[in-house]
């Protein structure tokens, strides 16, 4: 081709001549083109009695303002975990007396009726408890929770969070539409990795994939909402514990939106390496939400669904804790095996042996950790009902030695370890990389094994 | 390719490439604008039911087409995808902007929200770097008069250099004048200069520095400047057209097209 020659000579020279350039031309670029445009605007429009600032924009000067905007975030962030924390608890142990008295009243009825004690307890002790604990300790918060998240997607408030973050994200080398993917994450981490279509670059639509465990899905926050209910929130007075038990779990929060930004700033210099590309977002007027479109969305939608899915997980993790906790091998059953060869790691961890089979056993849901926790804990052969939250807090300090460490750790681990299997399978389909979805299962485990294991270390100091 | 009497149809190679088949029509009118302009409402206002939509080749972004008539010339009016920006590496961005550089159209007309003029007008701002045959429609005037938003449309095409026009695409207001200012873009009658944002004096230095080596590259291009800025900014895409000599063959086929066009009219008198 002729017009090689001078087309080389020219990419040559732009290549040199971009070096000699300040490296934010780029940023100069955009900026230039925007002053100028306002400065067009300013001139040929007129708005009649001056620039009248419109109730929106009045309501946006605040919510994005630099000073303002991120406490504001937090505070509305704190306020729905309170309420649900505070209105969940009470829901939570009158479901688990009635689903557990339904279980009694089964396998009662199987023993009248003369069916083998295996049969019994396989059903109603294994996978009808899975299940009945499941229920009870997801339904109450997830019915709270997702109408209120719903309320604030629904007024138009999530676009001004990821504009809010947005400079978090251009800092670590990511897109600010991460913000958005991550807001997803609360909701389900697969569903949130699907989000990332929304965002055009690979690369960065990699790292929005890759790091978007490390905000807490519905799944985990059940387990938060618990331990810090019963760690954080009893070590405060009466009056105060739901309060003091939502600031944890907004400081949970926190400290995955700061991994999520460390990871994201790590990765975008080193694998993915790269700049923030710039994008537009419309930040749209407020709506008043639709009560029935909020009710639908967040109760058929979401809590059905997300209830749907954990309890086709647990059903089969119960039935496999209740063979392992009932086949005995060597003069101790075999679950019982497996978390004491797990033991000495977990306690590395600040954790225990039964905790980590338990997230092992959890692999296919998160959601079902506490329940499978317990059930190893309480052995499967006694019937024994942990009925509210105070029941809880007896069972695991006193009969298997937790600490605020333990619990401290257990929230680490379950917001920083690897994704669920389908987020992990989400990842694979989005990604067609077997190796990324591994890297995506593998980093955040890593990071979770060290930083429990920096804190049990560094704990007694 | 048909052979049928049509005049542009051996000059519109590069358009068929990207799709846009060209049998029956004279002129072809890209149609650009934000999302939520009503770009799509203009867009069947003017084209009514002569329209078919598809995906561009090897996209799968949906494209639609269709055609009008006014003055007795036939025009094809192409729908790109709704953007903010022709800047980064989005596929709607990139399908917009490579149908504005390689599909050379005969005017780009710009949709804009009245009611949101200045977030609007980096997008207008960035087509008029590609091109220079742009008209900018001020949609949605009727909501700004509502909301007391008074647009001084007179101001406004004497900024951007190109020009503008209100209009109500949903009843149909000013869509006359709106497509006498595209013929007039079109064919000439209407002179453009449009506006080209400056920058700050040393990213200007670099720009002039290179413009001359890109002109040396594709000889005629339009947007040699636009060019410089992409090349600053490592844009794979526009390097690879100016080596593989398709911005060259574009500008190439483009004169021969404004020729012809201009001789059939001369003969047919169809103006």
């Amino acid at each position: 081709m002729t017009t090689a020659d001078p087309a080389y000579a020219a990419i040559r020279r732009a290549a040199d001549l971009r070096r000699e350039l300040s490296s934010s031309f780029r940023d100069e670029a955009v900026r230039s083109i925007y002053a100028e445009a306002s400065r067009i605007a300013a001139r040929a429009v007129r708005t009649e009695g001056g620039r009248r600032l419109d109730f929106d924009q009045r309501i946006d000067r605040l919510v994005t303002s630099p000073v303002f905007g991120l406490p504001i975030m937090a505070a509305l962030l704190a306020v729905v975990f309170w309420l649900t924390i505070a209105g969940a608890n009470v829901p939570s142990a009158m479901l688990a007396d009635l689903l557990f008295w339904v279980g009694d009243r089964g396998a009662d009825l199987f023993t009248a009726v003369g069916l083998p004690w295996w049969v019994t307890g396989f059903v109603w002790q294994g996978v009808y408890r899975g299940l009945a604990w499941v229920v009870s300790v997801m339904l109450p918060p997830m019915a709270i929770f997702f109408p209120l998240f719903t309320i604030l997607e629904d007024l138009g408030y999530l676009p001004r969070v990821a504009f809010n973050l947005d400079f978090l994200f251009r800092r670590a080398g990511a897109h600010g539409k991460q913000a958005l993917t991550m807001a997803m994450g609360f909701g389900c981490n697969a569903a949130g990795v699907i989000a990332t279509r929304v965002i055009d670059s690979p690369r960065e639509r990699l790292i929005a994939i890759l790091t978007n465990n490390f905000v807490p899905c519905n799944g985990r926050f059940p387990t938060l909402i618990m331990l810090a209910t019963i760690f954080v929130g009893a070590s405060f007075p009466a009056a105060f514990a739901s309060v003091a038990a939502a600031g944890a779990v907004v400081a949970i929060v926190g400290v995955g939106v700061v991994f999520t930004l460390a990871v994201s700033w790590a990765l975008s210099r080193s694998v993915l390496r790269g700049e923030a590309s710039a994008f537009t977002l419309e930040l749209p007027p407020y709506r008043r939400p639709g009560i029935l479109r909020i009710l639908y969305t967040s109760l058929i939608d979401r809590t059905l669904f997300v209830l749907w899915r954990a309890c086709l997980t647990a059903a089969p993790a119960g039935a496999v804790i209740w063979v392992l906790g009932n086949i005995s091998f060597g003069g101790s059953t075999l679950d019982r095996q497996v978390a004491g060869f797990l033991d000495p790691f977990g306690r590395a961890l600040g954790l225990d042996g039964v905790i980590l089979l338990a997230y092992i056993i959890a692999i296919p849901a998160n959601e079902i950790v506490v329940p499978t926790m317990l059930m190893v804990y309480m052995g499967t052969g006694q019937m024994t009902d942990v009925a509210g939250f105070d029941e809880l807090r007896r069972v695991l300090v006193d009969e298997h030695g937790w600490t605020l460490l333990t619990a401290v750790n257990l929230m680490l681990f379950s917001l920083l370890h690897n994704p669920c299997a389908t987020t992990i399978l989400t990842i694979y389909k989005e990604t067609m990389s077997a190796r990324w979805a591994a890297f995506g299962a593998l980093m955040p485990l890593g990071i979770a094994v060290a930083v429990t294991f920096a804190v049990a270390t560094l704990w007694p100091f | 390719m048909t052979t049928h009497a049509c005049d542009t149809c051996a000059v519109h190679a590069e358009l068929e490439r990207m799709g846009v088949t060209l049998d029956r029509f004279d002129r072809v009118v890209a149609l650009a604008g934000n999302p939520n302009t009503g770009k799509s409402t203009l867009f069947n206002a003017l084209t009514g039911l002569r329209q078919h939509t598809g995906n561009w080749p090897g996209k799968t972004v949906t494209r639609a087409e269709g055609g009008f008539e006014f003055a007795k010339v036939r025009y094809k009016l192409v729908d790109l995808p709704g953007t903010y920006s022709l800047l980064s590496a989005s596929t709607d961005e990139e399908v917009a902007r490579d149908f504005l550089l390689f599909g050379g159209p005969d005017a780009t007309i710009v949709v804009t929200d009245a009611t949101a003029l200045e977030r609007n007008l980096n997008l207008v701002l960035q087509v008029l770097e590609i091109t220079d045959r742009v008209v900018v429609a001020v949609n949605l005037m009727d909501e700004a008069r509502r909301k007391g938003i008074e647009v001084d449309l007179r101001s406004l095409a004497r900024d951007l250099g190109v020009p503008a026009v209100g209009i109500v695409a949903r009843t149909g207001e000013g869509l006359h004048a709106l497509l006498d200012a595209v013929d007039g873009v079109a064919s000439g009658r209407i002179p453009t200069r449009p506006l080209r944002v400056e920058g700050t004096p040393d990213f200007r230095r670099a720009v002039q520095d290179l413009v001359p080596l890109i002109e040396q590259a594709a000889p005629g291009v339009p947007n040699a400047r636009w060019l410089a800025i992409r090349l600053l900014d490592g844009d794979a895409q526009v390097e690879e057209a100016l080596v593989s000599g398709r911005l060259a063959e574009v500008v190439a086929a483009q004169q021969r097209s404004a020729a012809r066009f201009s001789r059939k009219i001369a003969l047919e008198g169809a103006q």
